[in-house]
């Protein structure tokens, strides 16, 4: 059973109930404004392709993909739409070299209002920890996360993550990613559309640990298990082949 | 002209007069301090959130002071019935528009001075910059757009009954352009005639007031908008304004002014 982080909701939570979720998913995507500085389509300039969050999606993308998908802005239809487009900010830029900051109180704000909103404590420590280098915060958000999400298989991939590339520390992250792994069986399974991209990025990081640790036979097995939902089979495939190729004969 | 500015500054001395100002400039600078002193992760050098949120406070500051102080110039001359001796003077009435006219614009002026004074000082003491041109050019664009609101309210004052009716009306309709008038053409486009040729007909003749809000540029710290067209955007609120202001008169000449 979900509980919050303080063990009883706040009075503006009860009082707000599902009106500060609006306004946990306004923030969120005010962080995504922030990342654009200030480049972002309207609620009108969406209307016609809904938006995905590229702050969330950082990393998935194409460069091409995300160029076409941000040129929301048509000709103009009219010359007082071009005069207008003079006092907009029209140049497509995403926040870099540390300024990738900004974007931190909308996350946070986002977090506070809706505890339940994952993708605000998983957004959040990825910018902490690989951008802006402050891996103690974003494990402490994670943590934040975790206390209001305790099944979150997203939360615990990525405190998995952090520890891993951070710490280094191979059993935590063994840990987090086999119980964010029952997590996922435990929620998504029973769904008519589970979430097989983080089903995907679990089992990859699993194989990887597994393969570095020299646990060959482990490491195929969550490769097979990746190849089952991955977008991407044949690559998997032939890791899983290179990997047989390593095991000792009697095993393969 | 010596006239103009006799009325002008008895409006700008009711400005510091009442508490209008004070009580928003001191809920401004207080949410705006008090936003400052959060601590996101550990870093101080967070600043964008603060300014966009500063920015926001001033720009509903702005029109609540310029809307307030314009709504009840003329009914309230007409209820203290000092607007017969006034017109004895003489003055004429369009004397009397234009002077209620520069006091309210140049009151507005001297409130915006106040608010980016104080949000230089808090953006430049974290940020250790100051963008002068740029907080200049916000600036003269948003006093720009305030003169639209102040003769946009006058005119209101002479067609509405009571100066809170003026008030509301004025407030919702700026605050729908605002958030409205860059998109109206769009929206027309996707309606059906006659809607369509109706809401785009309203596209063209709605004083597009949200080209002057560019609090985005600050906040986000961008360039420098050309001044060639900061300058047409500003003779397009003179035209407008001068427009209202013909309009005010035009109702004004003929009004009854006992109650």
């Amino acid at each position: 059973m979900l509980y919050s982080q303080s063990g009883q909701d706040s009075v503006l939570r009860v009082l707000f109930g599902d009106g500060r979720r609006i306004f946990a998913n306004h923030f969120f995507t005010k962080a995504d404004v922030y990342y654009h500085s200030g480049f972002y389509p309207s609620i009108f300039d969406q209307a016609g392709a809904p938006r995905e969050n590229h702050l969330a999606a950082e990393g998935d993308h194409e460069h091409e993909e995300h160029e076409e998908e941000a040129s929301f802005l048509s000709r103009p239809r009219d010359f007082l739409e071009a005069f207008g487009r003079h006092f907009i900010i029209t140049q497509h830029t995403h926040l870099a070299n540390g300024q990738e900051r900004e974007i931190l109180p909308w996350l946070k704000l986002s977090a506070e209002l809706d505890p339940q909103m994952v993708d605000s404590y998983t957004v959040g420590a990825y910018w902490l920890a690989n951008k802006l280098g402050k891996v103690k915060e974003a494990e402490e958000f994670l943590r934040e996360g975790l206390r209001a999400n305790p099944t979150s298989h997203q939360i615990l991939f990525s405190l998995g993550q952090l520890v891993y590339k951070n710490d280094h520390d191979t059993g935590s992250a063994r840990n987090l990613w086999e119980l964010a792994l029952r997590r996922w069986r435990e929620q998504e399974l029973q769904k008519k559309d589970p979430d097989n991209i983080s089903l995907d990025k679990i089992t990859v990081n699993l194989a990887h640990l597994e393969e570095n640790e020299g646990n060959i036979d482990r490491a195929i097995y969550y490769l097979e298990q990746a190849r089952k939902v991955s977008p991407f089979p044949q690559k998997l495939e032939k890791q899983i082949q290179d990997l047989k190729g390593k095991l000792p004969p009697r095993s393969q | 002209m010596n006239i103009v500015i006799a009325i002008s500054n008895v409006v700008i001395k009711e400005l510091y007069r009442r508490k209008d100002f004070y009580v928003l400039f001191v809920l401004t600078a207080l949410i705006t301090l008090l936003l400052g002193s959060v601590s996101f992760f550990h870093d101080d050098k967070i600043i964008r959130y603060l300014k966009e949120i500063c920015l926001l406070l001033i720009w509903v500051s702005g029109l609540l002071i310029t809307i307030g102080t314009t709504a009840r110039q003329l009914p309230a001359e007409r209820e203290n019935r000092t607007i017969f001796p006034l017109l004895a003077k003489p003055v004429t009435r369009a004397q009397v528009i234009l002077g209620k006219f520069a006091g309210c614009w140049l009151a507005s002026g001297l409130v915006l001075l106040v608010f980016y004074t104080f949000f230089g000082i808090v953006t430049g003491s974290r940020e250790h910059q100051w963008p002068f041109l740029n907080y200049v050019q916000v600036l003269l664009l948003q006093w720009c757009m305030l003169g639209i609101v102040t003769a946009f309210v006058l005119l209101g004052s002479v067609v509405f009954a009571a100066p809170s009716s003026n008030a509301t009306i004025s407030f919702v309709l700026i605050i729908g352009i605002l958030l409205l008038g860059r998109h109206l053409n769009h929206i027309a486009l996707q309606q059906r005639e006659p809607l369509q040729s109706l809401v785009y007909t309203l596209y063209f003749l709605i004083p597009h007031l949200e080209w002057y809000d560019v609090r985005q540029f600050i906040a986000f710290d961008q360039p420098l908008i050309p001044w060639i067209y900061c300058g047409l955007a500003t003779l397009y609120a003179a035209a407008y304004a001068c427009l209202l202001l013909f309009a005010t008169w035009l109702v004004f000449r003929r009004k009854a002014l006992n109650l």
